[in-house]
């Protein structure tokens, strides 16, 4: 699901790009970045942070659920605050659910804009909201079996520098 | 055609269940009622959401679930 249009003036000629996504299977971060943003004029800087599942603890696997009915919408509605809140030419928000393995990236947030500090705290601010607004919920398989993910403070802490 | 009620993530482990249909319409008394007295605790908490219809209730005690409705029981989130 790709959509292209303009959030600014039409006099200001501009494309943005957003790609706002769940999926299923494995996916390559670099790649969709590259494939993203290659056709995006005028942009000066492309900030994209990777999260991966850890191998640490004895992490066998991960598991992240969702609601449909919130879970999409909700990433949409932060890439809608994200538009307003910086000056971006583009961004890329791609969240694997269901059973992943050490070494599998988790989440993709990648933000292009003429100035890097536009991309950076935009890529910043969707993932401490990812981190701790969105509706997932997580699961660790260890040798002794699975472990629900409770929230930890500094995840509210996160949030809390954006208000 | 009933209430669909859904437990989400490690509430879904406390229920020992992932759904339940329940009769409709469905209040907040109503829906205490029909889970298990562990699951009622869990959810009276403020730490724990409901949705109806797709939406996040601000104040889960207005639930008033109709016919068809999904009702989503919604722990605190874990992140992405």
């Amino acid at each position: 699901m790709k959509s292209r249009f303009c959030r600014r003036s039409a006099a200001d000629s501009c494309m943005a790009l957003r790609d706002v996504r769940l999926v299923a299977e494995p996916f390559d971060s670099a790649e969709l970045v590259e494939r993203a943003f290659s056709e995006v004029p005028d942009t000066g800087g492309v900030c994209t942070f990777t999260g991966k599942v850890r191998g640490s603890g004895g992490v066998e696997a991960l598991e992240l659920t969702h609601y449909e009915p919130l879970t999409l919408p909700g990433m949409h509605d932060l890439a809608d605050a994200a538009f307003t809140r910086f000056d971006l030419l583009g961004l890329l928000m791609v969240h694997r659910i269901g059973q992943m393995v050490p070494g599998d990236d988790i989440v993709c947030v990648s933000a292009a804009a003429m100035h890097r500090r536009d991309a950076i705290d935009a890529a910043d601010f969707c993932m401490d909201h990812l981190k701790s607004a969105a509706w997932f919920w997580k699961r660790e398989k260890r040798s002794d079996g699975w472990h629900w993910i409770e929230p930890v403070p500094s995840d509210h802490a996160s949030l809390a520098r954006w208000k | 055609m009933a209430v669909r009620i859904l437990f989400l993530g490690p509430l879904a482990d406390i229920a020992g269940r992932q759904e339940l249909a329940a009769p409709a319409p469905l209040d907040w008394a109503g829906l205490l009622a029909l889970v298990s007295a562990e699951v009622a605790d869990q959810i009276a908490e403020d730490r724990v959401n409901i949705a109806c219809g797709g939406r996040v209730l601000s104040d889960k005690r207005t639930l008033a679930a109709q016919d068809g409705d999904e009702v989503a029981l919604l722990p605190p989130v874990s992140g992405g």
